[in-house]
């Protein structure tokens, strides 16, 4: 068997290097990386990345910084498994491999001169950071913002600095809740669909983007609905098992689409006609 | 384009002429019901009367274990893409066979292409064969219209008695016309006996399940439901036959295999399939596809339906290989039949 060099393969990785790491939970760790010659990423919010450590193997990781960001971007990492523990061993200055960025993202361009909800779950909020700081970097393309948050519990509270900033603003409305009761927090208690009826918004002029656990979504979608959005102004990001990347090699394939490829984020009305999607 | 003929006598030539210039893989017997496609270097060692081999052409296309990369992890992650490839003539394959290749092309051809696929596809030469008969009772290619040829092949051979009515159909099927000195200008009882052998096969070859071809994926949309699914499901052992043994199936997964010193390695990939529990699996450990029954009706839906939405084309070509390799039993023509009674 001949060997054949070649270029352009979709499997061939760029050598990212991390400039630095912030311990940001227990669990979760946040990365910044470089590409090698300045090179810049140019995702799209809501994007992902695969993630590769020769010998240990690759996984999807979803962009957590905004493409407004140039110079680097950041990814969040939960210690999940062996590639993730891998992950969370490195140190500033070691090189990880960066496949990507794949899929379609969060809606910008419907988005924009309307007014958006934004509802993160759990690990939801990195990915919708993504998001979230693009419309900060580019507040007057929006109309009215609310942030919604649900955490476990107050420990497991990702970017916890730059939650008490999105609270201080005076150009979004940041609400968050936390699944049972804990000591000293004296915010809202409960599961995250609870706070979308409190919301004053109108639906006619509001997209929904949401991001979270699979088990959220029903909920969330149902609070949505009683609220008066239509199917087609409800995003959501789904969580699949993206190994290549590339529309091929079938783990997040749903129906007839590829969640590498044809998402992760998909408007309700697209989600709605699969069945077993959400 | 263009046809010739070729005696039956001068098969044994053809086979050493194109064995003499590279690899030759055909379908050889490996007991009563079982052929391989394996090496061959002259004709005697082939059986052309076959029915489907335990694989299809599809581990020559995409090797089970294919190497995407080499890596050194010395230095940081330094990598280098490779393609494996070897040239081949695949000699003798089925309709079904080349239609299945078709389905692969059409995926890996789709944007993002896969390079290594579309590489080593052009190392080869196909030379078809064409079925007379029904391989078995399992076979149910008239219903996915692969009886007939459909392309795919460089050269394709028709049994007209003495001699192979020869449709040549691209430059390196020519260029073996042409150097060979094997093959003969078409004469007109030639044309007579292809028509004749192909009137046969109309009586023989008939849709072996009651539905349209076009009428196919909507019958999967619509007994989405069914109890059949479940009563498969109780059925399956996620064994995974069905999907290494299906021509269309193309699902892999991508694993680094360490050398000893643990800094430099491989990346391949390696046939995976979503029967696996495993497969649609996600860090946290949930799995979209929990249920066997889940996960059959994916694998249907994945040959019958969604392929038809996303490529325009049926997935299934109608070798009959997943029901003849099913632990369970479980057969594609009676689970066709009876989605077909329950939707009524």
């Amino acid at each position: 068997m001949e060997r054949i060099h070649i270029h352009h393969s979709g499997y061939e990785i760029k050598q990212g290097r991390i400039v630095q790491i912030k311990e940001l939970t227990a669990h979760e760790k946040l990365f910044r990386i470089v590409l090698p010659h300045g090179e810049i990423l140019d995702q799209d919010p809501g994007q992902f990345v695969e993630v590769s450590l020769f010998g240990v193997g690759e996984a999807p990781i979803s962009v957590c910084s905004s493409p407004t960001q140039f110079e680097d971007f950041e990814l969040c990492v939960r210690k999940a498994g062996r590639f993730t523990e891998a992950l969370h061993q490195l140190k500033v200055g070691d090189e990880i491999g960066i496949r990507g960025p794949f899929g379609v993202g969060f809606p910008i361009v419907p988005l924009e001169g309307n007014d958006v909800l934004l509802i993160a779950g759990g690990l939801g909020i990195a990915p919708l950071r993504s998001l979230i700081k693009f419309i900060i970097d580019n507040r007057r393309m929006f109309g009215k913002v609310s942030i919604l948050l649900g955490c476990r519990d107050p420990q497991s509270m990702l970017f916890a600095d730059e939650l008490d900033d999105w609270a201080r603003r005076i150009d979004l409305q940041f609400l968050c809740s936390i699944d049972k009761a804990a000591p000293e927090w004296g915010g809202h208690v409960g599961y995250i669909n609870q706070l979308i009826p409190g919301v004053t918004l109108d639906p006619l002029k509001t997209f929904a983007v949401a991001c979270g656990p699979p088990v959220m979504y029903r909920s969330v979608v149902d609070e949505l609905l009683k609220k008066g959005f239509t199917d087609d102004r409800i995003y959501l990001s789904l969580e699949r098992h993206m190994k290549c990347g590339l529309g091929k090699c079938g783990h997040c394939q749903i129906h007839d689409i590829y969640c590498c490829q044809d998402g992760p984020v998909f408007s309700y009305s697209k989600l709605k006609t699969m069945k077993g999607a959400i | 384009m263009s046809q010739v003929l070729l005696a039956k006598s001068n098969m044994p030539a053809l086979v050493k002429f194109l064995a003499a210039r590279q690899k030759v893989v055909a379908p050889v017997k490996v007991d009563k019901d079982h052929y391989k496609f394996e090496e061959v270097t002259s004709f005697e060692e082939m059986s052309l009367d076959y029915i489907p081999t335990i694989l299809p052409p599809k581990k020559y296309y995409m090797p089970q274990h294919e190497t995407l990369l080499t890596y050194d992890t010395s230095n940081g992650q330094s990598m280098e893409a490779i393609v494996e490839v070897e040239e081949l003539v695949l000699f003798g394959v089925h309709t079904c066979d080349l239609a299945g290749t078709q389905c692969l092309n059409v995926v890996f051809s789709d944007r993002p292409r896969d390079i290594h696929y579309l590489i080593r596809k052009t190392h080869f030469t196909l030379i078809g064969i064409e079925c007379t008969d029904y391989c078995d009772e399992y076979a149910n290619c008239a219903m996915m219209r692969n009886h007939l040829p459909k392309g795919g092949y460089d050269i394709f051979l028709s049994d007209i008695g003495d001699y192979y009515y020869v449709d040549v159909s691209t430059d390196k099927g020519d260029q073996i016309v042409a150097h060979s000195g094997l093959f003969e200008p078409v004469r007109a009882d030639a044309e007579k006996g292809l028509s004749e052998m192909r009137e046969r096969k109309k009586q023989i070859f008939k849709s072996e399940v009651p539905i349209r071809y076009q009428d196919i994926p909507r019958l999967f949309e619509e007994t989405f439901e069914s109890d059949v699914w479940h009563q498969l499901g109780d059925r399956c052992v996620s064994c995974g036959n069905c999907t290494n043994v299906c021509p269309t199936c193309y699902c892999f997964d991508v694993i680094d295999e360490p050398e000893l010193d643990a800094t430099k390695g491989r990346r391949y990939r390696v046939w995976d399939s979503c029967q696996n529990e495993d497969f649609a699996k996600i860090a946290g450990g949930e799995s979209f596809r929990e249920h066997r029954y889940d996960r059959k009706r994916h694998r249907f839906n994945r040959k019958f339906r969604y392929p038809m939405e996303r490529y325009n084309r049926v997935f299934c070509v109608g070798c009959g290989r997943c029901s003849r390799s099913c632990m369970a039993k479980i057969n594609l023509k009676e689970t066709i039949n009876a989605l077909i009674e329950e939707r009524g």
